[in-house]
């Protein structure tokens, strides 16, 4: 008799704690495919994460407007590289961004061409310089055409 | 008499109801079967190829939005140079900027240079979200913020998130960080808003060489499937046994 108050309390409680749950935790969030240890989550996340926007175009993109330096790469040694690495991602280019920049700094051609004797790297076979002893205050944008991927000249 | 009856008659009910879910997944399977998602990511380094030029790291941080000059990315390029007296490894500013000079870092702002002829290994190891098939980091998470989807790529609900930080201590590559403008966790998920639209990732796209490599399980056609079913490859940290889904060719014992 005398624990009836004391019951009565604790299952309130309970009550109150799951009709918050109702409120709180979202209709979707359950266990999905993966089972209760690796796939317990709110489903609609997923096409949260889909619908993030796509920044890189890839080279197909700048094709039908850039048509030269595009050509021209893809004959150089050069071709590996996409046209985004250098200068940016297209996003929705031309509306936003209105320009995509010419990255004419040392910094990125020595990021391959500054040579490093690695012997089990691809790294070693790309012709390379010493960024101290060639050229070390000017641009390689001055001598050299990115587009064409050759020596001076 | 009435409990011992109540409980019997519950004991059966309860046993006839679970022997019938299980009789239907034995004669009918193909229920079973058509629940399996149409696509099953794998991921392939070729670590011979990588220059350590680091226009994946760039591309990620542009592509994932991720603020360019913290010191978190969702991937980065290690260096290992072996020398006979050690293995000296770096990855300045996660390898974003590329490797511009010989001298490895050891702490930020102490360098070591290497004469040439003591390099007798040299090489640049990538390294991303292994999407593990039984990731630490999801066992751990104390509300349910990060998961599995059917497709075994590992997601975290940023909304759901708390910043307790737990499955960043948990995962054995150090793959999580925190977002420094979302304060939740964060972590490569193969740009999943790219391979849902058919697109390669974006570190994918980036790189010069063909160094990385997406692949999809379910596709009979599929390259990345063939070479590491065929080909010798490595994965990292085996002993942890949390089966990563990120392959490596070319792997070798210092890297760590």
């Amino acid at each position: 008799m005398y624990f009836l108050r004391p019951l009565m309390v604790f299952l309130g409680l309970a009550g109150l704690i799951l009709v918050i749950r109702i409120i709180l935790v979202p209709a979707d969030f359950g266990i999905h495919e993966q089972g209760y240890l690796y796939g317990w989550y709110r489903k609609s996340n997923e096409q949260e994460w889909v619908n993030l926007a796509i920044k890189y175009q890839g080279r197909g993109y700048c094709q039908d407007c850039h048509g030269e330096p595009y050509k021209s790469i893809l004959s150089s040694p050069h071709r590996g590289i996409e046209c985004e690495n250098c200068h940016g991602p297209a996003g929705d280019h031309p509306t936003n961004p209105l320009k995509l920049k010419k990255n004419t700094g040392r910094d990125l051609c020595l990021r391959c061409h500054s040579y490093l004797a690695y012997p089990t790297s691809k790294r070693s076979e790309i012709k390379g310089i010493d960024a101290e002893k060639h050229n070390p205050s000017g641009a390689c944008a001055s001598c050299h055409d990115a587009h064409k991927a050759s020596k001076p000249g | 008499m009435l409990r011992r009856d109540f409980l019997r008659y519950l004991f059966k009910g309860l046993s006839l109801l679970t022997l019938g879910e299980g009789l239907k997944k034995i004669i009918w399977p193909i229920s079973v079967n058509a629940a399996l998602p149409p696509n099953r990511w794998l991921f392939l380094v070729d670590t011979y190829k990588c220059l350590g030029c680091g226009f994946c790291v760039q591309a990620c941080k542009l592509e994932n939005e991720i603020p360019v000059q913290a010191n978190v990315s969702r991937t980065w390029v290690e260096r290992y140079v072996v020398t006979p007296e050690g293995t000296l490894t770096d990855s300045p500013k996660e390898g974003r900027e590329g490797f511009i000079n010989n001298r490895v870092e050891l702490a930020p702002g102490r360098y070591q240079n290497i004469p040439k002829e003591k390099i007798k290994k040299g090489f640049f190891v990538p390294k991303l979200c292994n999407q593990c098939e039984k990731p630490p980091c999801v066992q751990v998470c104390p509300v349910g913020a990060t998961y599995k989807t059917g497709e075994g790529i590992t997601l975290i609900d940023r909304k759901w998130c708390i910043g307790c930080g737990y499955c960043i201590m948990a995962c054995p590559y150090g793959m999580r960080f925190f977002h420094p403008q979302y304060h939740v966790a964060d972590k490569c998920n193969f740009c999943y808003h790219r391979i849902h639209k058919g697109i390669k990732p974006a570190c994918v796209l980036a790189c010069p060489t063909g160094a990385r490599n997406i692949g999809n399980l379910r596709d009979p056609e599929d390259q990345v499937k063939k070479i590491i079913i065929s080909q010798r490859v490595g994965i990292l940290k085996g002993e942890y046994g949390t089966k990563p889904q990120v392959y490596y060719l070319g792997l070798s014992e210092e890297v760590r």
